[in-house]
């Protein structure tokens, strides 16, 4: 491979660090009507009346709108395929207020303080209800967030709003509660994870104007274009055809911008006024009006015999989807399917539980959703079994673990909303993944600590994850090619580069299969009138899914190349033989470069575009696998903890990028050290999220992490293009459990809620003694 | 109100409101490798330099600018090409939003200080949030930056 598996510069990393016009707010227009949304100062209430006659008065206002004013037909804006998993349970705007922060009515004005003005003439009368803060006490709950007679599930998944039941589940692999009652050892432990936020550098942006044959165009900071058009369409009614999404380049998505935010606002106004307009979240409207983690309590129970031979395990979930459901079945279900089967040798499993609503910021998509939640909670326990086994961790796992030419039940019976596909494990070098990791991280001169003096201990802990690559039969990509004169190529796919590099990867892909460089392949993505369908940038898909379909457009590509050039050589397709440059066949003396050919085919002989289009959909869904070590430094008096190192072994297949596949690992432990450290979303006792900014909400900065050390794996999955799998999420998956894990070897305090702060580390070792 | 300064070398003229931050004249005037990322002066992304410091555009109002001499990456394109070089073979590019404010203050950093321990380099660095590197690729990119004659 010439081009793959090559450390290529982005293709648009300079133009973007020159400051070249590239994100959604670039694109605005001029003299856009700015929109700025009112927004709930209660958890819970219901608008009794609302006065906006003298916003409406006042000069530069343009439009005001309530819930009077727009369509009311539920959608979900979740941003997944149709139909979707998640309830409609939303409208544009509603009667109701669910959250501190939700929508109660918009301006656009001709200016900021003009719209901020409107906002504050605004009267409303509330009759404010009774909140439901308490994710364990929301089912049958006295208030019943969800009255609406209007709102439903697509297809059954236990969707139950008059108990503030959005979703639930239950899947069982033999009677695992009877095959518990026979294990030698039984563990069992609940834990908390919390509503990490997402933090991406750019707000959620959209802007909308009508082009010159009066249809809605929209730039939208998306992760999933086409899904966007076609939930406007049906949420307010505008024929699909009237309306165009063009993704720029995106700030930064991670779950978060699959959804949709800003998008209904701003297209309502632009269709009402005729005028365009924007929207941009405030940081605050970013933390508190969009979207967080799902925050989900577990209880796990594991059985195994007294050699340590995992027989059974029963996990119970309860998820906090907030105010409305979206991704409420799925971020649960992945909890369960990206986790469990990589202890696939249990004689039995059962995992269930419910996705209960509650008067708190919406819960959506968040990288790595469900997975990191699950694998925290099964992975803290294998090491607790561990321990109470005298056994090292990393030898119970490897007893334990998937391997390669293996499966697991549960592949077949969990999907992502519905049931899941069979499959074998044609890739999985975690074995490989757990020894080199123990090698990197030094395990057996570091575990379980050392006392290195002054009160300071070092200690190493460990942790393995899985992921998917893409949803199967569900996800599909689509990519097209067209060969321009003097022999370049452009490249245009439907998938969506929200930063993660797909636009550089992909054309890494096309330039492999025409033998040719990168930059002879122009590309131009997520644009819903000019490039191809996709599902959009989710669910670690585009690699896989997208990549495969660009490989196929390239194999047609080629196809059609030798056609045209056997046309110009007068000689059989067959004999053709082509090196990205140059045609030649044994059967004429002449051979013809790619420049002549196109030349010849666009000016002067046999005339006619050459495009072709592969598009492809997943049968499985190819997990990639990691094992991650850390290696901390804790204070055994203020338990304050420094994180020296962590190691990453990931197993993707191909690297197509080596270099921007170890961004996207990096990132992701980063972001998932974050959650595991110190990343707290905190609410008031009345439910306002009050970590509603940088200062308030620390994210990892320069001064986090000492060291990451981060390989890869040598993997070649056959399914894949050129033996890629998927790498966008695995990296985010084992911090919470390695840390906890390190915690305790550490100092021998097992801290089962995120974040594990220095103040729950000191409480519980006081507890102890 | 009227307020002069001089912009990556041209003298420039803005009417202004009496609040108008530096990030609000620059973005109208499609100055967008300026970015707003938050509104507490926390992120770095509309970071520029005021008179060769690093400043938050956010916070600093453009009528105090005056006189003042503003640079922002269009300014100083054969660094920010040669900073973008080194991010590029380091795989430090990712979303991009925090690259702009990110250069500014490398370049900054390589101005003001000599021989950076890598501790130097990550207290230079800390106002400037980046959500999806894990910093790493970033400073490899900077040391070999740092490396490179100016």
């Amino acid at each position: 491979m010439k081009i793959v598996k090559h450390e290529i510069s982005s293709i648009d990393g300079k133009g973007i660090m020159l400051g070249h016009k590239a994100y959604t707010d670039d694109f605005a227009e001029r003299n856009s009507l700015i929109i700025k949304v009112l927004r709930s100062p209660h958890a819970f209430a219901r608008i009794k009346k609302i006065n906006v006659e003298e916003a409406r008065k006042l000069p530069g206002v343009e439009l005001v709108l309530t819930h009077h004013d727009v369509p009311r037909k539920p959608f979900t804006r979740a941003g997944q395929g149709y139909p979707e998993p998640s309830p409609h349970d939303k409208f544009v705007l509603d009667e109701y207020v669910r959250y501190v922060g939700d929508e109660v009515a918009a301006v656009a004005a001709i200016d900021e303080k003009t719209a901020q003005k409107a906002l504050e003439l605004i009267e409303v009368e509330y009759k404010v209800l009774e909140p439901v803060l308490d994710f364990e006490k929301a089912l049958n709950h006295q208030s019943i967030i969800h009255p609406e007679e209007d709102i439903h599930e697509m297809f059954p998944i236990g969707f139950k709003p008059e108990i503030n039941q959005a979703a639930s589940y239950h899947m069982e692999v033999k009677d695992a509660e009877a095959v518990l009652k026979t294990c030698d050892v039984v563990v069992e432990e609940t834990f908390y994870t919390q509503a990490q936020a997402h933090a991406m550098m750019e707000p959620h942006t959209v802007n909308a104007r009508l082009d010159v044959q009066d249809r809605l165009v929209l730039y939208a900071s998306t992760q999933t274009p086409f899904h966007v058009r076609r939930i406007i369409s049906q949420a307010l009614d505008v024929p699909i055809s009237r309306i165009r999404v063009i993704k720029p380049r995106v700030g930064g998505g991670f779950g978060g911008k699959q959804g949709l935010h800003g998008e209904m606002l701003v297209s309502l106004v632009t269709l009402r006024t005729r005028k365009p307009s924007k929207l941009v979240y405030s940081r605050k409207e970013v933390f508190e009006s969009s979207y967080t983690r799902h925050p989900m309590r577990i209880n796990v129970k594991i059985g195994s015999t007294k050699e340590g031979k995992l027989q059974a395990i029963d996990c119970h979930i309860l998820s906090d989807t907030g105010a409305y459901g979206e991704h409420a079945l799925t971020v649960f279900m992945v909890a369960g399917s990206k986790v469990l089967p990589m202890y696939n040798k249990v004689d039995a499993v059962r995992f269930h539980g419910e996705v209960v609503y509650t008067n708190k910021t919406s819960a959506g998509a968040y990288r790595g959703y469900g997975a990191i939640q699950g694998n925290f909670a099964v992975e803290s326990t294998i090491d607790i079994l561990a321990h109470k086994l005298k056994i090292d961790p990393i030898e119970l796992r490897q007893m334990n673990m998937i391997a390669e030419n293996e499966t697991s039940p549960i592949f077949e019976i969990m999907g992502e909303g519905t049931e899941g596909t069979a499959m074998n494990m044609d890739t999985c070098k975690l074995d490989y993944c757990v020894e080199r990791g123990k090698t990197l991280i030094g395990w057996n001169e570091k575990y379980p600590r050392v006392d290195v003096g002054n009160d300071k201990i070092r200690s190493v802990g460990m942790a393995i994850a899985m992921q998917g690559s893409g949803i199967p039969y569900i996800d599909m990509g689509a990519a097209t090619l067209k060969l321009n004169d003097d022999g370049f190529y452009n490249l245009t796919i439907g998938a969506t580069d929200i930063g993660q590099g797909s636009d550089t990867i992909l054309a890494q892909i096309a330039a492999e299969v025409l033998m040719t460089t990168v930059d002879k392949i122009v590309v131009y993505s997520s644009d819903t009138d000019l490039t191809p369908f996709d599902t959009g940038a989710y669910a670690s898909s585009t690699t896989y899914i997208s990549g495969n379909a660009v490989y196929k457009a390239g194999l047609k590509m080629l196809e059609a190349l030798n056609l045209a050039a056997s046309k110009a050589l007068k000689v059989t397709a067959e004999s053709i033989e082509f090196d990205g440059v140059t045609f030649t066949s044994p059967d004429s003396k002449n051979p013809i470069t790619l420049s002549q050919l196109s030349n010849r085919l666009y000016y002067n002989e046999d005339q006619e575009q050459l495009t072709t289009t592969g598009s492809y959909f997943g049968t499985k869904s190819p997990p990639p696998f990691m094992a991650g070590f850390i290696e901390i430094e804790i204070d055994s008096e203020t338990a304050e903890i420094e994180i020296l190192n962590y190691v990453s072994v990931v197993d993707c297949g191909t690297p197509i990028n080596p270099k921007l596949a170890q961004g996207q690992v990096e990132g992701g432990i980063i972001q998932g050290l974050g959650m595991a450290h110190f990343e707290d979303v905190k609410y008031s006792k009345k439910g306002q999220l009050i970590s509603n900014d940088w200062l308030t909400y620390k994210i990892p900065t320069s001064l986090d992490i000492k060291k990451l050390t981060t390989e890869f794996a040598e993997s070649y999955e056959k399914s894949g293009p050129y033996g890629a799998k998927s790498v966008g999420e695995i990296g985010i998956d084992t911090p919470p459990a390695a840390l906890a894990n390190a915690v305790y070897n550490a100092l021998g305090v097992r801290i089962t809620e995120l974040p594990i702060t220095p103040e729950k580390i000191f409480n519980k070792l006081h507890q102890k003694s | 109100m009227i307020v002069n300064f001089i912009l990556n070398r041209q003298p420039k003229r803005y009417d202004v409101d009496f609040d108008e931050t530096l990030l609000e004249t620059l973005r109208k005037d499609d100055v967008t490798s300026v970015k707003k990322g938050c509104d507490a002066s926390s992120c770095g992304t509309c970071t520029v330099l005021i008179d060769g410091k690093p400043i938050l555009a956010c916070s600093e109002l453009t009528v105090r600018v005056a006189g003042k001499n503003v640079i922002t990456v269009e300014g100083i394109r054969e660094e920010v090409e040669k900073i973008s070089h080194y991010f590029g073979l380091e795989g430090a590019d990712q979303c991009g939003f925090c690259n702009p404010a990110m250069a500014l203050t490398i370049y900054s950093l390589k101005q003001s200080l000599k021989n950076p321990s890598s501790d130097d380099i990550k207290k230079y660095l800390v106002g400037n949030l980046c959500r999806c590197s894990g910093y790493q690729a970033q400073f490899k990119a900077i040391k070999r930056y740092l490396g490179d004659p100016l």
